[in-house]
């Protein structure tokens, strides 16, 4: 239970802060660039994203569990019908994983829209003109992806991610997106009264700053084994320890093992 | 709507004076995520020629059973086959490479110069234009990302394409081959375009019908 605990939290630090998805994974960079004039502004985007990316986390974690994963229980179940039950225990969808992630994100962020737009008008107001935005966001599929990685990647079925590490990825993964938006609104705000020679107006100096804002964000480097140290407790657990610094995200995207 | 380019001037308007990168600033997470050398930046430019290719002449070749309402979710699958095709060749023939790009390949599926290249051009012109469209665009994306790489490679590691070609004296500046240094390299890029497209301008005394 403690260990659990300790690795939710390592998780949500990771991906706030040490492995921010803008600054470190460069995902989400298109609305980090072009929603980053006011802070109001950044900031509603930075809630739609967080918004979106969970519920996106929800499905492509359900998907990857019951339907994709090899012997996963939905398509198992479906292909009993048509093979015998030692060949549909085998079945391996995860080929067609990137297009069942995108078509889920893709129709949920319509039904969100749809339902937002109904039931909570000054939400909408106040956010809803980015959700059709956020479909090409390169965010909501690399968390899917990187959830993807840490349940069919993993060699121990026991360490695939449950629904709360994937939860907790996803909304943290938010948190440091908005972080990282709400920051750079600021300096841009600031920057509007500079003298920025012509040639770096716009998107040049926005790159310039984003860069001075990754130096910063290096400082975090290797926060979570120091706070994995800290937290573990001393008796039997070295083999927690041992995983090294990157342990949270570190299974990272490595779909194909079992093929190539 | 006006007449529409040819199949040359949408070849050649790719590369440069429409070149996806710095003109247009679209699908800037490859660019900055896979180049920090310059053999994933290539690989990386080929998945994106592949992807852009099929999908443009597939797009095209469907143009007119198109509705509009539907036209991009059928975009997005069309990509994401062939983007599902070059990832399973990647992990088959370049294992190594496979892993290095690791999530950025998937993510050509959200890039969005894929689907404003399908838009604007696949999905109401010919096959041919729609392939020479994808290929001159493809060949600006990979120019561009190859001009980061090299600046990226040659700073922080004195090697380009893995052969050192800065004296062995040279400080790596590590910092350029981790995340800051694409930005700082992107942003100075920008700059020094836009700065040679306004000298070019003055000098010529004339404007082109670009977008700066």
């Amino acid at each position: 239970m403690m260990n659990y605990l300790v690795d939710i939290f390592l998780i949500a630090v990771s991906a706030a802060l040490i492995n921010n998805f803008v600054l470190h994974y460069f995902v989400g960079i298109c609305p980090f660039v072009g929603v980053s004039r006011r802070i109001e502004m950044a900031f509603g985007m930075g809630c739609a994203v967080t918004f979106v990316i969970s519920i996106a986390a929800f499905i492509s974690w359900a998907i990857t569990t019951f339907v994709l994963v090899p012997g996963a229980p939905l398509s198992q179940w479906i292909a009993g019908f048509f093979v015998p039950a030692e060949t549909a225990a085998k079945v391996d969808l995860t080929i067609l994983s990137y297009i069942v992630y995108i078509l889920a994100i893709s129709s949920s962020v319509q039904f969100v829209e749809m339902y937002v737009r109904k039931f909570y008008p000054p939400l909408y107001k106040s956010f809803g003109v980015y959700l059709p935005l956020i479909t090409t966001n390169c965010a909501i599929l690399f968390a899917c992806l990187t959830i993807m990685a840490n349940i069919v990647g993993v060699d121990d079925p026991a360490d695939a991610w449950d629904l709360g590490r994937s939860l907790v990825l996803a909304i943290f993964g938010g948190v440091g997106f908005t972080i990282a938006i709400v920051i750079m609104a600021g300096i841009r705000e600031e920057l509007d009264l500079c003298d920025v020679p012509e040639p770096f107006k716009g998107a040049a100096i926005t790159m310039i700053v984003a860069g001075i804002l990754a130096l910063g964000f290096m400082g975090f480097t290797g926060v979570d084994s120091g706070l994995r140290k800290a937290l573990t407790p001393k008796a039997g657990n070295h083999a927690l320890i041992e995983e090294g610094p990157s342990s949270p995200m570190g299974a990272q995207i490595t779909t194909n093992h079992h093929i190539g | 709507m006006a007449e529409q380019p040819t199949s040359l001037e949408r070849f050649i308007q790719g590369i440069l004076p429409e070149n996806p990168v710095f003109r247009q600033l679209l699908g800037l997470c490859p660019v900055l995520a896979v180049t920090n050398n310059m053999k994933s930046a290539i690989t990386m430019a080929g998945a994106v020629l592949f992807v852009l290719f099929c999908a443009n002449v597939i797009v095209s070749l469907i143009r007119n059973l198109l509705k509009p309402h539907l036209r991009i979710v059928i975009f997005t699958l069309t990509i994401a086959t062939f983007v599902t095709i070059a990832d399973r060749f990647l992990a088959a023939y370049l294992y190594q490479m496979s892993k290095t790009l690791g999530p950025y390949i998937p993510l050509i599926i959200v890039n969005c110069i894929i689907i404003c290249r399908c838009e604007v051009c696949a999905s109401k012109q010919g096959v041919i234009t729609a392939g020479a469209d994808a290929i001159g665009t493809s060949i600006g994306f990979g120019l561009a990302l190859s001009a980061i790489a090299a600046v990226r490679e040659i700073l922080g590691t004195g090697m380009f394409f893995e052969i050192r070609v800065l004296p062995a004296a040279w400080p790596d500046w590590v910092v350029m081959v981790l995340p800051p240094g694409a930005f700082l390299t992107f942003g100075l890029l920008i700059g020094l375009v836009n700065w040679y497209e306004s000298f070019r301008t003055a000098k010529a005394g004339r404007t082109q019908g670009q977008t700066t």
